[in-house]
């Protein structure tokens, strides 16, 4: 347990001992290296981590300790010694035995060791280097041959392993083993040949690898992409937060001359601790990919898209927003200041509550669900920590938000916290939290939901973004919290859908939580904008939105970084009839289709909020000095302007502090259950079923190659008896399909309910909205 | 001249100041004897052999430690010494360097070992020849040569590249990008084993210092 977690629980008993001549006081269990810190008395170590169990592998922290006036003979290791009453301790600032102790393992650890500094990416922010400097020797007496080993191996197309440099602290497999549950590489060997190795059978494919990288105290591991790029003092380092998903991970971007180099997980002990995932770490080039748009683009009369001024972009988009009636497609990837300001755009200068920020299957119960329960709302990470028992709706926590799956086996390990997960099959990260599987066909979670009981008022329930896609499993979902008292926690997978959400980027509902049914609300907010009418209907769901696009009665879209694929198969020849306005970083396939198109600033070249499932902002700043982009909400104010109708936001700062000047209404939206259906399959067909992976063909991991590696690859999941059925083997190819078309991955039989079939939505060779033009229901399955 | 003025002290020490440090002592002109005294300087100087040096015409020869432009210089098999480590960046007191390492690859090595500078820019507007680059490089492939004619029109012709930089190929020596010499590691060329190239090294099948 972490100091600060100890420091929380007040009722803990403290113990007060002797450092250095100095009293301390500190909670029991406290390792006596922790409680030196606690002094400003900093004790050498490498293989200590706060959030790792202790080992003692390194031995650099030696320091002489005395209980009860018996000295042990020897200097004890501090990091694996907790504190008593009236101990004694000498570090190598008081004890010569223990600064002689602490030089001498400084020698050995030095021995094997190569000190090529010089072409070490660990060069000059590394431990070694630093502690060989204060606590070391001037000079080596060791003469012989020093043991070598091939220079690095890659342990994944992400992580290299320079074994040569590792001090075998075990860091990197404690971590693995701990905190992600991959224990997929592990000590091997011993004595002088004892190094860190890959089980030959499975490929280190943690969605968490990155971290051994930023945790090993050498050059030992470090990632292949940021192999020789920099030294720390070429970075500016800018803390951030991640755009990746709705867990609100702390980052920390390193840029050189303008250009992201690495990002490094954040430490906030209340949210990701010290980790982060593979994601989060290593997606960031598709800021700098070639297809970024930096100017604004119009389409001429012949149909092909060309550079135009901004003054030019902007009277013609202005003319066509205004001239026709007009939606607004939000994306869930935007910060809450561009959200806000797409909210009051569509309210004041389109006069209209046609805007939408989930750009993926949507229904009017999620919309209710979410105005009723959770906008407004706050949950964190203490109550997963402090929960009794977690209940997984439509959500896969490793997939898709992977610090809460961080959290939870956090838990599991510690205490064997009960997970219940309602899925078609115990998935990977299931099993790893040791999941009780309420094995359940997609489309039939309303029935399933309603049979779990043995919540308490500590139990916390998980409604994944996906759960909007069976009718009835969010409404079951509300009555199981409402007769248990177990607390509600709604977790979208995309960083900017809660930020979208509180900002009003949704039909029902205004800024601030304000229902648009409420007349109250909107005369608030109408004193507040000091503008004189709102419109007062709620306003139309995404996939409606573009079904009056298709009709022809909304005539002109305002879109903004959205994949209109994640909404509609059919989306091109139905967006083609309206007048479109993008705003975008890069070509895509909306700027395809796009009138007008005006570049937008990337998080890095930002600064804005991200508010994470928690109801927690998190705020970054521009990593990338000096950007020309600009955010959403400024160009989306220049517009208005253009229109004659100001949103008078020009800058982010405006935006936030507009919006925090709102407040939160006080009175919600009522829920209005919907019950459920269970879905009615052919015998001879098979119900589909599918969720996103953590790495997959998604826009924003576009053109890290190594990181793709990592990926899982993209199989179909069938039962034993359908395999049987079909006549296949595991790994032969299967063929699914609806009238739309197909997909062709090798199978794997496992242990998921007979009926379905699962394949990932969005990874190579498997884009399934594209290719079946649904996300669950019914398809044909046949030996391919 | 005199024109600036001193916004009088309550203290006057200014002033005082002022005062005391003018040596002039009289206004009168200096005697005739004085005068003479100045002209002779004058006289016996056009005795003396001139210290006028025609440059460009004659460039004077300078001391061996003369800290002129930078080179980076090679392994006897043509192989750059420099591995791109950005350490004479680091000590660098005026930013001149800027360095970015890269992965030598199979079919691309163009240093021993690991890691080469694939960016190598020292900026001629920036650096005051101090030398501490040389000092902190640690495969010796940074040093200074004599060179002292630097000076150029543009700014840009002022950041030198590693082209610009690079000694050129001796007799022996085989342009980079090629392998090792047979059977040696970093090790050797650190150790300064590696006396020409190999045969073996010449993977373009032309001769050696193309
Ligand atoms: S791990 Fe540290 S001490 Fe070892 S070579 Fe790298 S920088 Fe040097
Ligand atoms: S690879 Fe790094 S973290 Fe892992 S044992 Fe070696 S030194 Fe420690
Ligand atoms: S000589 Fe001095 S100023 Fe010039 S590049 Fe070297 S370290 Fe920098
Ligand atoms: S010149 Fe020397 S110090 Fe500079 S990058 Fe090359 S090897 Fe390193
Ligand atoms: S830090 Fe204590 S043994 Fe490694």
């Amino acid at each position: 347990m972490s100091t600060q977690e100890l420091a929380i629980d007040t009722t803990v008993e403290m113990i007060t001992l002797t450092i250095d001549g100095f009293e301390v006081s500190v909670p029991k269990g406290t390792l006596v290296i922790r409680a030196a810190e606690k002094l400003g008395i900093q004790i050498p170590r490498f293989c200590d981590h706060p959030l790792l169990d202790p080992v003692g592998a390194c031995r650099q922290c030696l320091v002489e300790i005395e209980v009860n006036g018996r000295k042990f003979p020897k200097p004890q290791a501090s990091c694996t010694i907790p504190v008593e009453p009236g101990m004694i301790v000498n570090t190598q600032l008081t004890s010569a035995v223990a600064d002689k102790a602490q030089q001498g393992v400084m020698e050995l650890l030095l021995i094997n060791h190569p000190l090529d500094c010089a072409v070490c990416d660990k060069g000059g922010e590394c431990p070694l280097q630093n502690q060989a400097m204060s606590n070391g020797g001037e000079e080596s007496r060791f003469e012989g041959t020093k043991r070598t080993f091939e220079k690095p191996i890659s342990i994944s197309s992400q992580v290299l392993l320079d074994r040569e440099r590792c001090i075998l602290c075990a860091r990197c497999t404690r971590f693995s083993e701990e905190i992600a549950g991959d224990p997929f590489i592990t000590l091997n060997e011993r004595g002088a040949l004892q190094q860190v190795g890959i089980y030959e059978k499975e490929p280190f494919e943690s969605y968490f690898s990155g971290n051994t990288v930023q945790i090993c105290p050498v050059g030992a591991l470090t990632g292949a992409s940021y192999r020789f790029r920099a030294r720390p003092f070429d970075l500016i380092s800018t803390p951030s937060a991640c755009e990746h998903c709705a867990s609100g991970c702390d980052m920390r971007t390193d840029v050189r001359r303008g250009k992201t180099l690495r990002r490094l997980a954040g430490d906030d002990a209340s949210v990701n601790e010290e980790w982060n995932c593979d994601k989060g770490r290593w997606a960031f080039k598709y800021v700098n990919a070639n297809d970024r748009i930096t100017t604004p683009l119009i389409r001429d009369e012949g149909g092909r898209l060309r550079e135009a001024s901004w003054p030019e972009a902007l009277a013609l988009a202005a003319k066509g927003l205004k001239e026709n009636r007009s939606a607004v497609l939000v994306g869930g990837r935007v910060t809450l200041e561009d959200a806000y300001g797409y909210s009051k755009f569509a309210r004041v200068a389109l006069k209209t509550n046609d805007i939408d920020f989930r750009s993926r299957v949507t229904s009017k119960e999620e919309r209710n669900f979410l105005a009723s329960h959770v906008v407004g709302t706050q949950i964190n990470y203490r109550d997963l920590d402090k929960a009794d028992q977690i209940v997984l709706l439509g959500f896969e926590a490793e997939e898709e938000s992977p610090i809460v799956f961080l959290r939870l086996y956090k838990q599991v390990r510690k205490r064997e916290l009960k997970i219940t997960a309602v899925a078609p099959f115990a998935s990977r990260g299931n099993k790893k939290l040791k999941a009780e599987l309420i094995a359940t066909q997609a489309g039939s979670e309303a029935s399933a939901i309603s049979k779990i009981s043995n919540l308490s008022n500590k139990s916390v329930i998980l409604i994944g973004e996906r759960l909007s896609e069976s009718t009835g499993a969010i409404s079951a979902a509300v009555t199981l919290a409402t007769s248990s008292g177990a607390k509600l926690a709604w977790i979208p997978r995309r960083a900017g859908e809660r930020g979208a959400l509180e900002a009003g980027a949704i039909p029902n509902l205004l800024p601030g939580a304000r229902p648009v049914s409420d007349s109250v609300a909107r005369v608030d907010l109408q004193a507040a904008w000091g503008v004189s009418g709102l419109p007062s209907n709620p306003g139309l769901d995404s996939d409606e939105i573009l079904k009056e696009v298709e009709r022809g009665s909304i005539r002109a879209l305002l879109v903004g970084g959205v994949d209109p694929l994640d909404i509609s198969p059919d989306y091109q020849t139905i967006m083609e009839k309206a007048f479109v306005v993008s705003l975008e970083i890069r070509h895509s396939a909306v700027t395809q289709i796009a009138n007008v198109v005006f570049p937008v600033a990337a998080v890095v070249e930002k600064s804005g909020t991200f508010i994470n499932w928690e109801s927690r902002g998190r705020f970054f700043e521009a990593a990338v000095p000096d950007s020309l982009s600009r955010s959403d909400v400024r160009i989306l104010s220049m517009l208005a302007d253009e229109m004659d109708s100001s949103i008078n936001l020009p800058t982010v700062s405006s935006a936030r502090d507009e919006f925090n000047s709102l407040g939160t209404w006080h009175h919600r939206e009522s829920f209005t259950p919907v019950s459920g259906i269970s879905p009615s399959i052919a015998s001879d067909k098979a119900n589909l079923c599918s969720w996103r992976l953590l790495l997959d063909a998604g826009s924003l991991q576009d053109g890290e190659n190594n990181l793709a590696g990592t990926a899982h690859p993209s199989v179909a999941m069938i039962s034993k008896n359908r395999a049987d059925a079909l006549d296949v083997n595991d790994g032969e190819l299967i063929r699914i399909s609806t009238s739309r078309g197909q997909i062709t991955l090798p199978c794997q039989i496992d242990q998921i309910e007979d009926g379905s079939v699962w394949v990932p939505r969005n990874s190579a060779n498997s884009k399934v909205i594209e290719s079946l033009g649904i996300t669950s229901g019914e398809v044909s399955v046949v030996k391919a | 001249m005199s024109n600036f003025h001193l916004e009088p002290r309550p203290s006057g020490a200014i002033q005082k100041a002022a005062e005391q440090s003018l040596p002039v002592t009289g206004t009168e002109p200096a005697g005739f004897f004085t005068q003479l005294k100045g002209f002779w300087v004058t006289f016996s100087t056009m005795f003396k052999k001139p210290n006028t040096i025609e440059y460009p015409e004659v460039k004077p020869e300078v001391a061996p430690g003369f800290h002129g432009r930078h080179q980076l210089n090679r392994y006897e098999d043509g192989l750059e010494k420099c591995i791109g480590c950005e350490l004479c960046a680091w000590a660098c007191p005026a930013d001149a360097i800027y360095v970015e390492g890269e992965n030598n690859s199979e079919g691309n090595q163009i240093s021993p070992g690991e890691r080469y500078a694939k960016v190598y820019q020292i900026n001629y507007l920036r650096c005051i020849f101090c030398g501490l680059c040389i000092e902190a490089c640690p495969t010796r492939a940074l040093t200074m040569t004599n060179e002292y004619e630097i000076a150029d029109d543009t700014r840009e012709k002022l950041i030198w590249e590693k082209g610009d930089l690079l000694a050129p190929l001796r007799a022996g020596m085989l342009m980079p990008p090629h392998p090792m010499y047979p059977e040696s590691d970093h090790h050797n060329y650190y150790r300064n084993e590696i006396r020409e190239s190999h045969p073996s090294q010449d993977t373009t099948g032309g001769g050696q210092s193309r």
